[in-house]
């Protein structure tokens, strides 16, 4: 699949110039603070808001040039669209619900899909009642499986799970990772949750004041310094891809491995060989020069440091490569001076504590001191 | 209480006269409270005020500026006679215009509100599934007005039953073909002894009122189930 958008748009005083090109299958992360054009842009794509200028095509296919004068009205698009607020309508019961868009769709799903789509999202129970009686996180459930049963092309997620609290998204969160990894259907994933971000997307689109700051695979984005301002800099570390190689039953832990080194993570029960994915925030990772031992870490990789970022304050950001796989540590600008930390110096890596974004797995996010 | 022939035909002209404004009225009153509430054009509250000019203006201005524009002399009416034979002065469809005009606002009223309430944002979903605009009107935006539409229909039924001074000075007071319930009562008290015939036809008049006050209250509620979201 592939997305490719650039337009210009004025908001009253707020201008947009979005230009991005999304040429992988799987789940796109459009992400950024408040105010930095997502929704408008996710709008741009469904149709619903019309720019001054540019262009919008999926998979080849022209939805909007404003050089030549196209514009496909909303309904021709073929897109499912899960608004933050469902927007169910309230005059039809759920089942009515999920089918309005099927009963449109170009290839309208049989029976089995919907049954199959009412199975994924857990709506069984609830086909029968009114959307005033359902609980926000039912809501967007329903909207998930509405959207996916209009046979779209592409599926835009606009902040669905923001307007929840943390056990509804709990509850929601598991039918998204399911449905990023079961279709392929290619997903655009509004948020401003970097949590949300990294369990979910394999590529970002990171937005900044109506213009796109970077873009690129997670992992790659996530490692960047100079995105620090706008990833969070309490959150912000690196995003790293493994895979489980072993368990340790006796300790209660798992080893992966990534290009890079190996990990020992609290025991996990997928089998060996399953991909994981998770996160080490750069204020829990500590630097050596020398191997350090007598030590109660698990967890000490080796790697060259490869960039410095130190803006006014006590801090100084470094990104470390560790193979192939960029780290991130954050110390103070002290700790750098006294330790001569400067690009191209071989470091050890003492990671402190990993965020596990596990996919695929229906399983609460773990956040541990290894 | 046993009513005359011509009191059972003065209600049963009300009723008619009624119904037929009130139909005539409402796919014009949905078109109008559309434009209200969904466009933004120059001149607008110019519009507004001429859909609201009816419920402000004296009963027997409208009446006579029906006479004008829907006489036979008049600009439209004397078209209307000469090439469709088509004549509403002295006539239960002059009555039924009549009060389809004067009845017209409250209709828009309720069904501008009712649309006002909508989240267009059910009308943007609507049109990511599939639907086109029109299809979008009929099955999310009408259902969801419905009960404005119920509640202005109702309304203008009953508002419709009063009307007076625009009927008597349009169509005039022609016994079984413009005397409707409020004439009827007008001329029974200007007749001689003919005090319990209009007695009668007001207790009919306010029993009627009530079943209109009621139904639109149940209409009320309706509403309120809907938007609870």
């Amino acid at each position: 699949m592939t997305l490719d958008v650039q337009f210009t748009h004025r908001l009253g005083a707020f201008a947009l110039d979005i230009a991005f090109n999304i040429a992988a299958p799987g789940v796109t992360a459009l992400f950024g603070p408040s105010g930095s054009g997502k929704t408008a842009t996710v709008n741009a794509i469904a149709g619903l808001l019309k720019p001054d200028h540019g262009h919008i095509q999926i998979n080849g296919h022209t939805l909007l040039d404003t050089g030549t004068n196209i514009w496909v009205a909303p309904h021709q698009r073929r897109l499912g669209y899960v608004f933050q607020d469902a927007r169910l309508f309230p005059h039809k019961k759920v089942r009515a619900n999920i089918l309005f868009g099927a009963r449109r769709a170009q290839n309208e799903p049989s029976q089995t899909d919907v049954d199959q789509m009412i199975g994924l999202l857990d709506l069984e129970a609830l086909l029968e009642r009114y959307p005033a009686n359902l609980s926000g996180g039912e809501r967007q459930r329903v909207a998930i499986a509405r959207a996916l049963l209009s046979d779209p092309q592409i599926l835009l997620l606009d902040e669905p799970l923001a307007s929840l609290d943390a056990p509804r998204k709990g509850e929601v969160l598991p039918y998204l990772e399911r449905l990023g990894e079961a279709s392929n259907l290619p997903i655009v994933y509004v948020s401003h949750s970097i949590d949300e971000v990294t369990r979910l997307a394999d590529n970002i689109v990171v937005l900044n004041k109506g213009a796109v700051a970077a873009q690129g695979e997670v992992t790659d984005v996530m490692a960047r310094l100079d995105l620090f301002p706008l990833t969070g800099r309490f959150e912000a570390g690196a995003v790293v891809d493994a895979v489980i190689t072993g368990h340790d039953r006796q300790d209660h832990l798992s080893e992966v491995a990534f290009d890079g080194g190996r990990l020992w993570l609290p025991a996990m029960d997928d089998p060996i060989g399953t991909r994981v994915r998770f996160r080490i925030r750069a204020r829990d990772v500590l630097l050596a020069l020398k191997e350090p031992d007598a030590i109660s870490a698990n967890n000490i990789l080796q790697g060259t440091i490869t960039e410095l970022r130190h803006d006014a304050g006590a801090y100084v950001d470094v990104q470390i490569a560790c193979g192939a796989t960029p780290l991130l540590a954050r110390i103070t600008y002290r700790s750098q001076k006294r330790l001569n930390i400067e690009p191209g110096r071989h470091v050890f890596v003492i990671v402190k504590s990993i965020n596990l974004d596990r996919r695929g797995a229906v399983a609460p996010r773990l956040d541990v001191e290894i | 209480m046993a009513l005359s022939e011509a009191e059972i035909q003065a209600l049963l002209l009300s009723l008619k006269v009624s119904a037929v404004a009130v139909a005539l009225a409402l796919p014009l009153a949905v078109a109008a409270s559309l434009v209200l509430s969904r466009k933004e054009f120059p001149g607008k509250f110019v519009v507004d005020g001429i859909v609201h000019l009816p419920l402000v203006l004296p009963p027997v201005v409208m009446g006579y500026l029906l006479l004008v524009v829907f006489g036979t002399n008049g600009a439209i009416g004397a078209w209307l006679y000469e090439n469709l034979g088509v004549r509403f002065v002295f006539s239960w469809t002059g009555a039924a215009l009549a009060s389809a005009i004067v009845t017209f606002p409250f209709q828009v009223r309720a069904i501008r509100l009712a649309l006002d309430a909508i989240d267009p944002g059910l009308e943007q979903a609507a049109r990511t599934l599939g639907a086109g605009p029109l299809d979008c009107l009929f099955n999310v935006t009408l259902p969801l007005a419905l009960p404005g539409l119920i509640a202005g229909a109702i309304t203008a039924f009953a508002a419709s039953l009063g009307q007076f001074g625009a009927i008597i000075t349009f169509v005039s007071n022609v016994p079984g073909e413009t005397r409707t319930l409020p004439l009827a009562i007008y001329t029974a008290i200007q007749t001689p002894g003919g005090e319990a015939a209009a007695a009668r036809l007001v207790v009919l008049s306010i029993v009627l009122a009530l079943a209109g006050l009621i139904l639109s209250e149940l209409a009320a509620r309706r509403i309120k189930s809907w938007t609870r979201q």
